[in-house]
């Protein structure tokens, strides 16, 4: 059975369509095609004149249309704007055609440029739930988008913390272990230079663990003032600190400036009930003075240098040499040997309240 | 719950009552003072929480703060991509009541762990409705009520609208059409921005 649909009810189901005759003439569009140009402007005239097809490639026969059926069409109007269409033709009894279009991709450019409504759309068509999804999408995208970056910034400050001494806001030794593998990776050469306060436990025991907080952002500061950029500063416990100074392997010449270092230390120091004074103790070990190195081996040969000067007196700077003895990678004993030492501290610079 | 809902409501308490009424509400109902993600999920108490303490805060009954949430949803500034999207559902406000079936569907295609209330429109006579709701936020009709009567405002449209009581496990709104939108309503333009 055969089914004749009114005008009217094609256009409605169909409000893109377009019917030409059997010459190519355009004899009527569907209302939403129509309102994509002023009014007359289909109406009469050939299918070629106003429109260029992609695909087919370049048909400019009706009969070479009519072939087409079945496949998808692609067209573009010749004038501006000249917006994309894509459809289908179907042949239709008398000889004309009928073709079924649509915006596809570019329904949002067309709904703007044309001023369209929901109603221009057929209520089969998805076009208004793809708006919707887009509009949604971007409203959700954003919100996502917002919360990564806090999470980010989130994430950087608590590395940034885990990597961090809170009270001098130097490196910790989390950082350092970072720092050494890195310098392992990339074959950077550097020279470790511990640095241990002498005197400082007698700073905390006679003017209270405040005076010995101010002291140690005050010695943090001066370490800063005298490393570049590259260099990397970690408080590795109580007193003790160690600087990799990258790039850097002349020993004759870091030997001063440790001794300057320590110069800068000694200068009294203003805390909230007087002032106090400090020095250190410095070991110098360098990736110059090794064939290879690994990161324990250079801590521990920092140490034993460390270790080195302080048994040499107070305010010394030793290099590591080999057969240098290590003060005892082992914690427990390192501990011992700093309580032993600091039971015997009581040289000529001491912690004193003033007046 | 949705942070995208407890965020709303944190919005509301913020926009109209001030950052300090925020504050104040987190504080009563122990949620970080920082207030909710919007991408993330929560504990439904505590959305049940914050309702409460607003409502003690404010010193207002609980469902006129839900009814102002509605009304806030779909009229602040800041929300106006929620109004948009509900003026897809139609070109009049009987259409737009007949979408709202869907609703949860569409939010679902955009945020698929967003859980919105099942809603059921029914006819009760030519000009009457009834909206059957059911959610597992106790008085979220309220919330109903305020969104409706300011989407009937958008359209044009005068509607009269009523809580009745709940009944087999959902809550029911009533809605009586006085006029369906000759009255001219707020734009609505397809192109976004434009």
């Amino acid at each position: 059975m055969e089914m004749k649909l009114e005008r009217a009810a094609l256009d409605l189901l169909m409000p893109m369509n377009l019917q030409a005759d059997a010459e190519g003439l355009i004899v009527h569009v569907g209302p939403t095609l129509e309102k994509t140009r002023k009014a007359g402007y289909f109406h009469g005239f050939r299918l070629f004149e106003l429109f260029r097809f992609k695909r087919p490639r370049e048909v400019l026969s009706i009969e070479a249309l009519r072939q087409a059926a079945g496949t998808p069409l692609r067209l573009y109007f010749r004038d501006d704007p000249q917006t994309q269409l894509r459809g289908e033709v179907t042949a239709a009894a008398d000889g004309g055609l009928l073709l079924n279009l649509s915006f596809g991709l570019y329904v949002f450019d067309a709904i703007r440029h044309y001023r369209l409504h929901a109603s221009d759309f057929a209520t089969t068509d998805p076009t208004m739930d793809m708006l919707y999804l887009t509009e949604a999408k971007s409203a959700a995208m954003a919100a996502s988008y917002e919360l990564n970056l806090r999470l980010q910034a989130a994430r950087i400050a608590a590395e940034e913390q885990a990597y961090t001494d809170t009270l001098t806001g130097l490196k910790n030794r989390r950082a350092l272990d970072l720092v050494l593998a890195r310098h392992r990776r990339q074959g950077t050469a550097f020279t470790l230079m511990g640095i241990d306060l002498d005197y400082f436990k007698r700073v905390n025991d006679t003017m209270g663990h405040a005076a010995g907080d101010v002291v140690l952002q005050h010695v943090a500061r001066l370490m800063l003032e005298r490393t570049g950029e590259t260099d990397t500063l970690v408080r590795t416990g109580g007193d003790e600190f160690l600087i990799i100074l990258a790039g850097q392997t002349d020993l004759t010449a870091l030997r001063r400036r440790a001794g300057e270092m320590i110069a800068a230390l000694e200068t009294p120091i203003a805390v909230p009930d007087g002032q106090c004074q400090v020095s250190a103790s410095i070991g110098l070990c360098s990736t110059g003075q090794f064939n290879s190195w690994e990161p324990a081996q250079m801590l521990a040969d920092v140490d034993a240098a460390l270790y080195a000067a302080k048994r040499a007196g107070r305010s010394q700077v030793v290099a590591y040499a080999p057969g240098m003895e290590p003060s005892g990678d082992d914690p427990e004993r390192k501990a011992e040997r700093l309580n032993a030492r600091a039971a015997g501290e009581g040289g000529a610079l001491s912690a004193r309240p003033s007046r | 719950m949705h942070g995208l809902i407890n965020k709303s409501l944190q919005c509301f308490l913020r926009d109209t009552y001030g950052a300090g009424a925020w504050a104040e509400v987190a504080q009563a109902a122990d949620v970080d003072p920082a207030g909710f993600e919007a991408m993330l999920i929560y504990d439904d108490a505590l959305t049940v929480d914050v309702v409460a303490a607003a409502a003690a805060f404010l010193d207002k009954p609980r469902d006129c703060v839900l009814e102002d949430l509605g009304t806030y949803l779909v009229s602040h500034p800041n929300l106006e991509p929620v109004r948009r999207l509900l003026r897809f559902g139609g070109a009049t406000f009987v259409d737009f009541l007949h979408s709202l079936d869907e609703m949860p569907d569409r939010a679902r295609l955009a945020v698929p762990q967003l859980d919105l209330p099942r809603l059921e429109l029914l006819p009760v006579d030519e000009a009457s409705y009834r909206l059957d709701c059911e959610w597992h936020l106790p008085g979220f009709e309220h919330v109903l009520v305020g969104l409706l009567r300011t989407m009937a405002d958008d359209y044009g449209a005068l509607v009269l609208l009523d809580c009745l009581p709940p009944s087999d496990g959902l809550a029911h709104v009533g809605i009586r059409l006085i006029d369906n939108g000759y009255a001219s309503g707020r734009s609505f333009d397809l192109a976004a921005g434009g």
